[in-house]
């Protein structure tokens, strides 16, 4: 009995130790697949809003991701007006507007096509489609483009700090 | 100290250090199969062959291969296929028995599921059999991230995005997983890990659970016929070979399985020296490109069934239902709640109807996957999509009205 008694404190004694190693090794091995502080570091990307023209999209590259840059036409401008979740995810500068988002379907992330006979956008992927303000037109997708965090510097744009106007559009639920 | 005496051969030494005269008799001769079986029963062997070739293959692939987002394309499509002798051998079985064996895979489960070889003790090598389906369908995943072209990068952007979980939001594990916001240089670097080192131990730890969970309730027949091994393996063993019921593993199973292993092996390679451009994407020979999506993204041939199911809905119905479709064939022990253990056909009109309809709606989903998803393709997907999960909510009402045969 002393005997088996003892063992079984040993056994519980090598648990304890054997538990505190086992989370330990699991925070290491979780914190080891992070994201490296190289990358998180990764730049911000600035972008000159007056060289872009009308109703032609380009696509910009922010932390290895696609960004949309859409100056609005006066067409595209008139359809956003009429629809209120469309003119809100606008960007208004110089008093011109610009949908600038990121450019991955909200599905799972393919590049959908600009379709410039239409104005608005094909993911091949799943088959979603997004209007010109980057709103979702037809599912899968869930949203519209997610936009990225900005602030706005006179003319020009700043993709990754997080703005006055940007925070706003969060905070309504516009993006993520 | 364990007594040991002079040995009278090299058998005799190993024997007394090793038993390798009764692990031979446990492991092959003495090891039952039913007689009453078909070609089908040779499944397993050939699935043990096509995993042999990936290991060899991947073996000389590794050598060469370059695990950087600057380097692997070029290892692979200048080095390996230009450079190396034989290089592309090794590419080109690699690449065909990683769709192959999918194939095989199918085949074998289907084989199971007609002749109720899941049921009655045999639940164990199921699941486990299941398990090595998810193991290689990961396996399938990781390696096809390596090569680093468009399908490489964006199937994985896509697939890693599944992690988020839809509504749920989940960007940071989705960020954790690839180590960057997009897949780079730490995706490329755990994936080739995953693929090359922790998933293949995996696959061989449950291979061996496989074969261990078949070893009591032994392989099943034609007939679902419940064997008493002990009466029909002495029965054999006393000289009555004909009138016994079973038969060795080795020599006298072995003989037929590698019979038609041979078969295999010559379509196998006929595929890997004449055809093998089922298997190698043309998408896949441009470099990955984080800012150009191709036409059209779709899985390998195997993968498009599920695929199929995710498509048609929203993100998070999809999500679920592409969940459910994934886990739902584990459960088929369960779910089956019918006494009878015999082939399909023979299980009343029901369950033959599922059986059928299961089969040909996994190839309906798996055509329309790999169409774009446009007109009468989507509204197909969806009805085949719907179709499939009715089915398997309808699996345990139709086998418990099953009368016992």
């Amino acid at each position: 009995m002393k005997n088996s008694s003892r063992r079984g404190f040993m056994g519980k004694a090598f648990g304890a130790v054997a538990a505190v190693g086992a989370v330990g090794s699991l925070v290491a091995m979780k914190k080891t697949w992070d994201p490296l502080p190289s990358v998180k570091a990764a730049g911000f990307t600035t972008l000159d809003m007056s060289i872009y023209e009308e109703g032609v999209m380009v696509t910009e590259k922010w932390r290895g991701k696609p960004i949309f840059v859409l100056k609005q036409s006066a067409k595209m401008l008139e359809t956003a007006k009429e629809n209120p979740k469309d003119i809100e995810r606008l960007i208004e500068i110089a008093g011109e507007h610009y949908m600038v988002c990121i450019g991955l379907c909200t599905h799972l992330g393919c590049i959908p096509a600009f379709r410039p006979d239409s104005n608005d956008f094909k993911c091949a992927c799943h088959g979603g489609e997004f209007d010109a303000s980057g709103m979702v037109q037809m599912v899968p997708p869930p949203r519209g483009f997610d936009i990225p965090p900005f602030t706005v510097d006179g003319s020009k744009l700043v993709l990754g700090e997080a703005g006055p106007v940007w925070q706003a559009m969060k905070d309504s639920g516009i993006t993520l | 100290m364990a007594h040991f005496t002079k040995a009278t051969s090299v058998k005799d030494w190993l024997d007394q250090r090793l038993a390798v005269t009764k692990l031979e008799k446990v492991m092959m001769s003495e090891y039952w199969i039913p007689k009453n079986i078909n070609f089908l029963w040779a499944m397993g062997m050939i699935l043990v062959v096509t995993f042999a070739l990936l290991v060899v293959s991947g073996i000389f692939l590794l050598m060469y291969y370059v695990p950087t987002t600057a380097e692997a394309f070029n290892s692979v499509n200048y080095t390996i296929m230009k450079e190396v002798d034989f290089g592309w051998l090794w590419r080109h079985v690699h690449g065909v028995a990683a769709s192959v064996v999918f194939l095989i895979i199918y085949i074998h489960m289907f084989t199971g599921i007609y002749y109720g070889s899941y049921k009655k003790g045999r639940e164990l090598i199921w699941i486990s059999g299941m398990l090595l389906f998810v193991a290689f369908s990961a396996e399938a995943f990781s390696g096809y991230m390596l090569p680093w072209g468009q399908m490489s990068y964006w199937a994985g952007m896509v697939i890693t995005n599944l992690f988020s979980g839809g509504s749920l939001h989940a960007d940071g594990l989705v960020e954790w997983i690839r180590g960057d916001y997009v897949p780079a240089q730490a995706f490329l670097g755990r994936f080739f890990m995953l693929h090359v080192l922790l998933i293949p131990l995996a696959i061989m730890g449950l291979i061996g659970l496989h074969f261990g969970a078949l070893r009591i309730p032994h392989v099943n027949n034609q007939d679902g016929e419940e064997i008493d091994f002990d009466v029909e393996s002495k029965k054999y063993l006393d000289g009555d070979k004909a009138g016994s019921k079973v038969m060795r593993f080795a020599n006298d199973f072995m003989s037929k399985d590698m019979m038609v292993v041979g078969f295999f092996l010559i379509f196998f390679f006929y595929l890997v020296f004449w055809n093998y451009g089922f298997a190698m994407d043309p998408v896949n020979f441009d470099p990955a490109d984080g800012l150009k999506t191709p036409a059209h993204i779709y899985p390998e041939w195997y993968f498009l069934w599920s695929y199929e199911i995710l498509r048609p809905f929203n993100i998070d119905l999809g999500l679920i239902l592409f969940a459910f479709a994934q886990v739902i064939f584990v459960l088929l022990p369960f779910l089956d709640r019918s006494p009878n253990t015999c082939a399909a056909n023979r299980r009343g009109p029901l369950f033959a109807i599922w059986f059928w309809l299961m089969l040909s709606n996994m190839i309906v989903l798996t055509s329309m996957g790999k169409l774009p998803p446009e007109g009468i393709f989507s509204t197909i997907g969806l009805v085949a999509a719907v179709l499939f999960v009715v089915q398997w909510l309808a699996l345990p009402i139709i086998t418990s009205m099953e009368k016992k045969v």
